[in-house]
């Protein structure tokens, strides 16, 4: 198991879902563990009745179907699939709503779907998950991209109350991957997938959606932040040191 | 899942998957890969003939370079110096150099047989297209490597026919401390036309980065170009060939610092803006009715 998480660090992320499926034909033993630890980019399927798409995930399969959001019914078919209680489901139909409202605003497109279940351990968990296709034939609309994907995976799990507040750990994971093309610098491709985590003691008066909402967006923003700034800024800083600009190397016999 | 199905995996598609690995792997990491891939395949027979299989080609595509015995330099091990499986020509000091593929090294030298060095007059064009290169590379690349091979017609013994000379640059850095690795490859082919008293210039070139601090991401660019001028004395044609090299180099160079610059603000927001379409961050407040998480406390008796 840990040679292979050690090549899912090291392959392309671009070629995340063909590593996986390797891994998985090479070690079928494996195959749960396999299929927990790696995150591997998001599938959608249509729900006919709301004719809305929704995520797959681990958090919303039984057997072999997906539960829809939309509808709470399993696709295909599934008679006694396991569903949330009234209640949360209740919230779980209120986090849609909104979400659906914050990824329109944040990513201009894009599909979203947010599952919720009860947990021994915790009071209950949300898994909130956000896909965007941004290239120039999907929901690009600057059209600058070639190919762009974007699948985030935000797991909150939320601990029972006590004295008005809650704990809430999240952890998200981001795997994205995009490519330009053009005549004068050819094919510039970057992919990258990061996770990281957040833990965060919150008073509960403004409702838990509120609190999970703040989180999210504020580790969405750090995720895109680090991978813009810090993990695409080091692979352009190695390039610079391959092939330093011609600036700088005309300065050096100054310096 | 057909778990059972999938577990019956033969013993060529298991070699497959396993060159597969291999040859995905970024700059400077296939010894790394190669570790694990042993682990995972859990069978050294198979894995050995992936690794003979994929090692060379790996090498090759890569464009390493090894250390030559007897301090002489390095070699390139690219398809443009195999003579065969094993043995690399390094036109520079006329020797061939003996490869171990898997373990990455130059194991023994000897001096490169007359037929398998380039006639006098290409070699003339050779020497002084080498000469060129080799003084842009230390310039332009702290760490580059190069050499410029025949790639046919090594024979031609004077002017009237076409021939064609290779120019392959590999600049690498390994640095996994800094949980970074990344290289520079190109690979420039010029032809030769001699009725036309012309040359035909087409340039590769693939660069390629990996960050690995907690997370993976990776940059892979290529790039295509091609370019003429006219034939001219070995000397002149040095000068002209170095000259549009650099030239298309340092025109790539910056459009992928622009590539790079572009980022933040325009082709990532397609995927995911730094703000919301109204500019301040989202208003999660006003969205929610407080009764229902109160409700849903009291539903599910956690409260208190």
């Amino acid at each position: 198991m840990e040679a292979a998480m050690g090549l899912m660090r090291r392959m392309p992320p671009k070629h995340t879902e063909t590593a996986l499926s390797a891994l998985l034909s090479l070690m079928p033993q494996h195959s749960s563990d396999l299929l927990s630890q790696v995150d591997q980019p998001l599938q959608v399927l249509c729900d006919m009745e709301y004719g809305k798409e929704f995520i797959l995930c681990e958090y919303n399969r039984d057997a072999d179907s997906y539960r829809s959001p939309w509808s709470n019914k399993y696709h295909p078919p599934l008679e006694d699939g396991s569903l949330p209680s009234e209640e949360l489901r209740k919230l779980e139909i209120e986090a849609n709503d909104i979400f659906a409202i914050y990824r329109d605003q944040y990513y201009e497109g894009g599909i979203s779907s947010v599952y919720m279940w009860e947990d021994d351990n915790e009071c209950f968990v949300g898994c909130f998950l956000i896909k965007k296709d941004g290239s120039k034939t999907g929901q690009g609309r600057r059209g600058y991209l070639q190919e762009g994907a974007w699948d985030a995976i935000h797991v909150i799990e939320v601990g029972p109350e006590e004295e008005g507040t809650s704990h809430y750990r999240l952890t998200s994971t981001v795997m994205l991957s995009l490519t330009t093309d053009n005549e004068s610098s050819g094919t510039f491709s970057l992919s990258g997938s990061i996770r990281r985590q957040m833990n965060m003691h919150l008073s509960v008066q403004e409702g838990h959606l509120c609190n999970m909402g703040r989180m999210i967006e504020e580790m969405e923003s750090k995720l895109r932040n680090s991978l813009d700034q810090v993990y695409f800024g080091k692979t352009k800083e190695m390039v610079c040191t391959l092939r330093p600009p011609s600036e700088v190397v005309m300065r050096l016999p100054d310096s | 899942m057909a778990d059972e199905e999938e577990a019956e995996l033969s013993e060529k598609q298991k070699k497959e998957i396993a060159k597969w690995f291999l040859l995905k792997s970024p700059p400077g990491e296939i010894q790394f890969v190669a570790k694990d891939v042993k682990a995972v395949l859990n069978d050294d027979v198979l894995y050995e003939e992936a690794a003979s299989e994929a090692f060379p080609l790996y090498n090759k595509s890569h464009l390493i370079s090894l250390e030559m015995p007897g301090r002489i330099g390095d070699v390139i091990v690219t398809s443009y110096g195999q003579l065969n499986e094993t043995e690399f020509i390094d036109p520079r000091t006329a020797q061939v150099a003996v490869v171990d593929h898997i373990k990455q090294v130059c194991t023994e030298v000897r001096p490169g047989l007359d037929e398998e060095l380039p006639s006098a007059y290409v070699e003339e064009f050779r020497c002084a297209l080498d000469a060129e290169i080799l003084k842009y590379v230390d310039e332009a690349y702290p760490k580059g490597i190069c050499s410029v091979y025949c790639g046919n017609g090594k024979d031609v013994e004077g002017p009237g026919s076409d021939f064609e000379l290779v120019v392959v640059i590999s600049a690498a850095r390994h640095s996994p401390q800094n949980f970074c690795n990344g290289s520079w490859r190109s690979i420039w082919s010029i032809e030769f036309k001699d009725e036309l008293q012309m040359l035909e210039l087409s340039g590769k070139l693939q660069v390629g980065a990996h960050y690995f601090e907690e997370g993976n991401v990776q940059l892979d660019a290529k790039h295509e170009c091609k370019d003429t001028t006219i034939f001219q004395s070995s000397e002149d044609s040095a000068i002209a060939i170095g000259n549009i090299i650099r030239q298309h180099e340092t025109e790539y160079l910056s459009s992928l610092e622009e590539s790079y610059s572009n980022l933040p603000d325009t082709t990532f927001k397609d995927l995911r803006r730094k703000l919301p379409v109204t500019r301040t961050l989202f208003p999660w407040q006003n969205t929610l009715q407080f009764s229902l998480t109160r409700d849903i406390t009291k539903e599910l008796g956690i409260g208190k």
